[in-house]
């Protein structure tokens, strides 16, 4: 008698993960659009006509750090300080090298000698992994 | 009489912003607006709307123009807030249309990121230092920004200390927050500052003159004697030199430099080069 009388499952319960697995991909998709639509329409929104947003070319800075070069904080004169006198050659220079735009990368091995090195390094990595056993000269 | 004032109206109220071209190196006050160079052509002498042709077509699309300290964006235009001299920079990469900013006078600091300061520690609470700075709320300075710190390796940093470290947080809205360390973890000569010397207080302007690239005044007192300084840039300098006498008589210098023309600064180093 109970097949008779099918019993009504809530929405919640259909809605949950393991009552859609058995669903085909169309129904899923379906049930996600209305999903999607019920969210959509209870969300706030502004009824405002679209404001076109201008595009600043003026950056605001309240930094004198951008205007002006200034040199760094610490400094010290004949001596007194040695640790400071270094520190003011390395942030002084710091500063101009940033002004330099192209930096030329100083190479350890040259172009060719790399090619030659490489050429032999190939051919003995290679027969590491060469199958072919070679015959054993007795 | 309508039409008189009705032009004295517009006189007062719409008082032509001038180019910002034009008034470099000049003095501004607060309320003008000035225009940038690529606006003022619209507004020329022919000023029936038209704009005159121009062969680089895609000059609208400049780079950005930074507005520095003493001047607010407002519209297309800058609005001056700082009376002052106008000063510009041309940008160096060629990107942007350069720096505008006023060259304006002031003792009372306000924090901004990224500037190098002397604070002094008034307070050790819990994990944090706090540190005047001569702003409107102290400074707070974690124990863990200083090089080498870590919870069991702590600073020694007592109240009444002298600090020379940087901001890494300073807006209006937030208590400013400032560390010794810089992004790479490295001191770089920020920290706690040695003993004896002597503190003094100057003009923000001042400081910026005295580490400009090209000071005189630097290198005048570099000849005179062995002496360490450090700048902060809410106005303080910190001074030390081998006997008391010497640290008092550089402090004397540099607070008497602002007023002091050229040519007296001379006669005073050549005065103290003889004693």
């Amino acid at each position: 008698m109970a097949a008779e009388h099918k019993t009504k499952l809530s929405k919640n319960l259909l809605h949950m993960k393991f009552m859609q697995r058995g669903l085909d991909s169309e129904t899923k998709k379906q049930l996600e659009e209305e999903e999607k639509k019920i969210i959509s329409e209870e969300h706030w929104y502004l009824d405002l006509p679209e404001l076109k947003e201008k595009e600043s070319f003026i950056i605001e800075e309240q930094s004198f750090l951008l205007c002006e070069d200034l040199l760094y904080g610490r400094m010290s004169f004949r001596g007194f300080n040695p640790e400071v006198e270094k520190l003011m050659l390395q942030m002084n220079a710091k500063n101009k090298a940033e002004e330099v735009e192209e930096e030329t990368v100083e190479l350890d091995v040259s172009d060719e000698e790399m090619a030659r090195r490489y050429e032999t390094l190939v051919g003995t990595i290679g027969k590491k992994f060469a199958k072919k056993k070679r015959p054993c000269q007795l | 009489m309508a039409a008189a004032a009705a032009v004295v109206a517009e006189s007062l109220a719409g008082y032509r912003a001038r180019a910002a071209r034009a008034v470099l190196e000049q003095v501004v006050l607060p309320g003008e607006e000035l225009l940038l160079p690529e606006q003022e052509d619209g507004e020329g002498p022919g000023g029936t709307g038209e704009r005159p042709l121009r062969l680089n077509a895609g000059a609208r699309s400049r780079g950005r123009v930074v507005c520095g300290p003493g001047l607010r964006r407002c519209g297309d235009r800058l609005l001056v807030t700082k009376c002052g001299r106008l000063r510009h920079k041309e940008p160096g990469s060629g990107s942007g249309g350069g720096v505008y900013w006023v060259d304006s006078q002031q003792k009372r600091y306000v924090p901004v990121k990224g500037d190098h300061v002397i604070g002094i520690v008034t307070a050790k609470s819990g994990d944090i230092f706090k540190v005047d700075v001569g702003g409107s709320e102290p400074a707070s300075l974690s124990y863990l920004a200083f090089e080498g710190a870590t919870k069991r390796n702590r600073p020694n940093v007592q109240v009444g200390d002298l600090i020379y470290g940087q901001f890494v947080v300073a807006n209006k809205d937030m208590e400013p927050e400032m560390v010794c360390i810089d992004s790479c973890g490295r001191a770089c000569g920020m920290g706690v500052i040695g003993q004896d010397g002597l503190l003094f207080k100057v003009t923000l302007g001042l400081i910026r003159r005295l580490l400009a690239p090209d000071c005189e005044i630097l290198q005048e007192v570099g000849k005179l004697y062995p002496l360490e300084i450090v700048f902060g840039m809410n106005g303080r300098i910190w001074v030390k030199a081998k006997t008391i006498q010497q640290t008092l008589i550089l402090a004397n210098i540099l607070e008497a430099c602002e007023h002091m023309t050229a040519d007296q600064r001379k006669q005073i180093f050549s005065r103290l080069a003889e004693s």
